[in-house]
């Protein structure tokens, strides 16, 4: 497979607005024809950062290169970039199909090419039934389409999403999630969507950023990133983690209680830093048969049935937070546990991750 | 002259708006009754006043400007008023019969105070107001120099032309209105902020 | 109309930032004493003293001027109680129909000024900087505070033959003779539009400021020139207040008989001073009578206009709000 095409260069660029450092130096290749993901906590400024990529906001610092041209000084009607608002911003005073016309009426194109290309987007997000509703009549998710349709239809070159999902439903959101990458698919633009919501990203990107504070702390695929976080905020932000703190040594972390935790150390770290082991839940094995380089012995303290498998919360010496340690349905069938047990608990070293504290 | 109509009207107007407040549904024409005052030409008023007043053989002065006055300083009461109630919780209300207080006692204790802000607000909206109105005034005075209101004074004067008068007469209203909308602004915020 | 101009911004104000004052804002106020709430007959007694006042000095006085416009007028000024229509027919004698068509013009003219600088005001404040959007709005206000005859007698030294902007221009080198500014169309003119501003600015300035941004940012971000944006987007959104504005500065323009009286130098009737001096100079009060039911008519006019174009505009205004809301 060739190379992908970089699409667009993020590059250095910083925005303060006073005192605050909303996004400060971060740089970023977006691909053509992916699906990108800026994830962080709230106020670490992904909205600031896509408010750039629109043209609503004047880095302070940096470029922003759009097929190699500097685009960060363009008004944002004179960009190929259209971004979908978080509160939709439908015009109200509009019908959905004048909603979606605007933009092209813009462009001054004739008008029965505005309506062929309405017509279709409109057959593509499933809204020709409510074509001539006004906003108020839509419910949260029709809204969400009329505002994808009235971005989409302008065929931009980078369509931007501001947590496109946060105003539907849980249930609601899981469909929209797969039906937004379905139409990504579908018409081949390059997606950058925002979100706070680190499963929305691991489920719905191709490549994903992980934000904080305005820098940008790691940028790579979900599975990279789940894998193989950049440091222990990632690793805590992204899915979820159990930490053993203590103290470097040459091959992994010594434990407060004097217990030897095995793990790559990265080499940044030298023997007897603070430092931070981690493993993933579904990692950890429950009564391990045969040689694990990790044991512990603890309590459980609570179950929680999900269906697909069973999370436990176990009390070891370890760390002051219990684990949490995720079992098949099947594993659990084939041994049972019960609050107040004693369970022995094991892992691999290759699962273990090391962090500086 | 001000004051007098000033307290009528802000008993009359807060009364009116509770009582409307109270109604589950009033119709347009209640509407029209209450907003008619603040938006009709005051020289329509002004006249029809003078004409009533004038068929009724009630000599004029000043108690028939304070009559007049009363009418228009009762809807920016009530408006005011009703603004403060369109927020106003009535559960507490309940809650106060529910601890044994008669209807009065609730009123006095519990809904007074809570609108307290809008009705000083809409008082001084309204003393304002009468302080500064002149063409009803102008119309119901009558003859008689004991009825003069003041802007009726600067209007008399103005007609002549700039003099040294009207400029001193004119400092001194600008510093008493620019204490009473100082005073105004503080309660204003007084309700916003509640 | 001092009364009237004084007063309704600040009711204005307080209704527009009282939460409750919103049919959302009743809504979310749900069922909370409801019991206590509505009492039919405790609500009479409490509105009947205020109704009679209103009815007894305003709803009879008027309908009093009402009847009065189909007497004759008596020999000395009297009223000769006997029918005719014919007090209605000279209103539209083309002498008084005259006055009646430049009071319109007049009026018009000042609001189509009021209406432009103000929306150009209370867009400026609406796009300030959230905290410092009250500090521009008191001083938009401020004239209010002032007397109105004050405020007009500002204009008489401003503009008078040997007013400031002569001695400015005098200083400014120039020698010939002094602009006559006083007593024209133009200062009469100035001086409503002067007077009403304020209302025009805070009635454009309660719907812009509650428009959610993000609107106008999409009509950009689909290649809207800032123009179009204003054009197609945030006009349409704002329609009620810039209507509620130009009924408020018409109307009160109209009927307005200080200002042409003191800036006009009585050259310029409009139908105010047409009323004044039909009871107060000519003594024909039933002619006057016939004037004012004239003007109220074009008031209502103008205000059946207004609900009209805010109907229209109310779903999609209370649409844009709830986006800015949610
Ligand atoms: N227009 C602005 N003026 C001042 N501060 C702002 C502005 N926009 C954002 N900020 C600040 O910048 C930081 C990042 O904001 P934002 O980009 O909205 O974060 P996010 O979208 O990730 O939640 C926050 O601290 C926020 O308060
Ligand atoms: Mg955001």
């Amino acid at each position: 497979m060739s190379e992908p095409r970089t699409l667009l260069a993020i590059d250095h660029v910083s925005k303060k607005f006073g005192q605050v450092t909303a996004v400060d130096g971060i740089s970023l290749d977006i691909r053509e024809n992916e699906f990108f993901a800026l994830l962080g906590p709230s106020g670490c400024g992904k909205t600031t950062l896509l408010r750039m990529l629109a043209g609503f906001e004047t880095p302070n610092d940096g470029r922003i290169l759009l097929d190699g041209h500097d685009i960060a000084r363009t008004p944002p009607n004179k960009r190929p970039v259209n971004l979908m608002f978080q509160s939709y911003a439908l015009f109200p005073h509009m019908s959905v199909r004048a909603n979606v016309s605007y933009g092209l009426e813009m462009e001054r194109l004739p008008a029965a090419e505005i309506r062929s290309r309405v017509d279709a987007i409109l057959a593509t997000t499933e809204l020709v039934p409510f074509a001539d509703r006004k906003p108020e009549q839509l419910s949260g998710g029709q809204k969400q389409r009329v505002a994808l349709a009235r971005a989409l239809v302008k065929r931009p070159r980078l369509l931007l999403l501001d947590e496109p999902l946060g105003a539907l439903d849980k249930k609601l959101r899981g469909a929209m999630q797969l039906e937004l990458k379905r139409l990504q698919h579908e018409v081949g633009i390059t997606f950058v969507i925002v979100t706070h919501d680190q499963e929305e990203s691991l489920v719905m990107a191709d490549r994903m950023a992980v934000l904080k504070d305005g820098k940008l702390l790691q940028c790579d695929t979900p599975h990279a990133i789940y894998e193989h976080p950049a440091d222990r905020f990632v690793a805590d932000f992204i899915g979820v983690m159990n930490f053993v703190p203590g103290k470097a040594s040459s091959d992994g972390v010594v434990a407060v209680n004097g217990a030897r935790i095995a793990g790559k150390v990265p080499a940044a770290l030298s023997p007897g830093a603070p430092a931070v082991a981690s493993v993933r839940p579904e990692r950890i094995r429950l009564f391990p048969s045969g040689e694990t380089a990790n044991r512990t012995t603890g309590t459980v303290e609570a179950l929680a049935y999900h269906g697909l498998d069973l999370q436990l919360h176990v009390r070891t010496p370890l760390s002051p937070k219990p684990f949490l340690v995720r079992v098949t349905a099947d594993a659990a069938d084939r041994r049972p546990v019960a609050s107040g047990d004693q369970v022995e608990l094991g892992w691999d070293a290759a699962d273990v991750r090391i962090f500086e504290e | 002259m001000a004051v007098v109509s000033t307290a009528i009207a802000t008993l009359l107007g807060t009364l009116l708006a509770i009582g409307v407040e109270m109604r589950r549904q009033y119709g347009m024409g209640l509407e029209a009754l209450i907003f008619a005052p603040m938006i009709i030409p005051d020289i329509v008023l002004a006249i029809a006043l003078l004409s009533f007043f004038s068929m009724l053989n009630l000599t004029m002065g000043l108690h028939t400007i304070i009559l007049a006055h009363v009418v228009f300083n009762l809807a920016f009461v009530c408006s005011v008023v009703r603004a403060r109630l369109k927020s106003f919780d009535w559960s507490i209300v309940e809650a106060s019969a529910d601890l044994g207080a008669s209807a009065l006692t609730t009123f006095r204790r519990v809904t007074l105070p809570v609108i307290a802000p809008a009705v000083i607000a809409g008082a001084l909206l309204a003393f304002t107001l009468s302080v500064d109105e002149f063409i009803i005034a102008f119309f119901t005075a009558g003859a008689g120099r004991a009825s003069t209101t003041l802007p009726m004074q600067i209007y008399a004067m103005i007609r002549f032309g700039i003099t040294p008068e009207i400029n001193a007469l004119a400092t001194i209203v600008m510093a008493v209105s620019i204490t009473a909308l100082t005073l105004s602004q503080r309660l204003n915020r007084g309700i916003i902020g509640q | 109309m001092v009364r009237a101009a004084d007063g309704k911004p600040i009711a204005w104000l307080s209704e527009r930032r009282t939460p409750g004052a919103t049919p959302e804002g009743r809504a979310r106020q749900g069922r909370g004493g409801y019991f206590v709430k509505y009492q039919p007959s405790r609500s009479s007694l409490l509105m009947a003293p205020a109704l009679v006042w209103l009815t007894a000095l305003m709803v009879v006085p008027c309908a009093l001027v009402l009847a009065l416009a189909f007497f004759r007028r008596g020999i000395y000024g009297g009223i000769d109680y006997t029918f005719t229509l014919e007090n209605f027919g000279l209103v539209f004698d083309p002498l008084y129909a005259g006055i009646f068509l430049n009071s319109a013009r007049i009026a018009g003219t000042a609001t189509l000024i009021a209406v432009v600088i103000g929306y150009a005001a209370a867009y400026a404040i609406a796009a300030a900087p959230r905290r410092w959007q009250p500090v521009f709005l008191f001083f938009a206000v401020l004239p209010f505070w002032s007397n109105y005859l004050i405020r007009t007698y500002a204009w008489i030294v401003l503009l008078n033959r040997e007013g400031l902007i002569t001695q400015l221009l005098r200083w400014f080198g120039y020698t010939g003779e002094p602009p006559s500014m006083l007593y024209t169309e133009g200062a009469v003119i100035a001086g409503l539009v002067y007077n009403y501003l304020p209302f025009v600015i805070l009635a454009c300035y309660a719907p812009l400021s509650r428009l959610n941004p993000e609107l106008a940012e999409a009509s950009r971000d689909l290649g809207a020139s800032a123009a179009t944006t204003l054009r197609r987007v945030i006009l349409p959104l704002t329609v009620p207040g810039i209507a509620a504005g130009a009924v408020f500065v018409f109307v009160l323009s109209i009927g307005n008989f200080v200002t042409p009286a003191l800036l006009g130098g009585g050259r310029f009737q409009m139908i105010g001073n047409l009323v004044y001096d039909q009871f107060l100079t000519a003594n024909d009060w039933p002619f006057g009578a016939a004037l004012a039911m004239a003007l109220i008519a074009i008031m209502l006019l103008v205000l059946m206009a207004q609900a009209l174009a805010t109907d229209r505009a109310a779903g999609r205004a209370a649409e844009a709000r709830g986006q800015a809301d949610g």
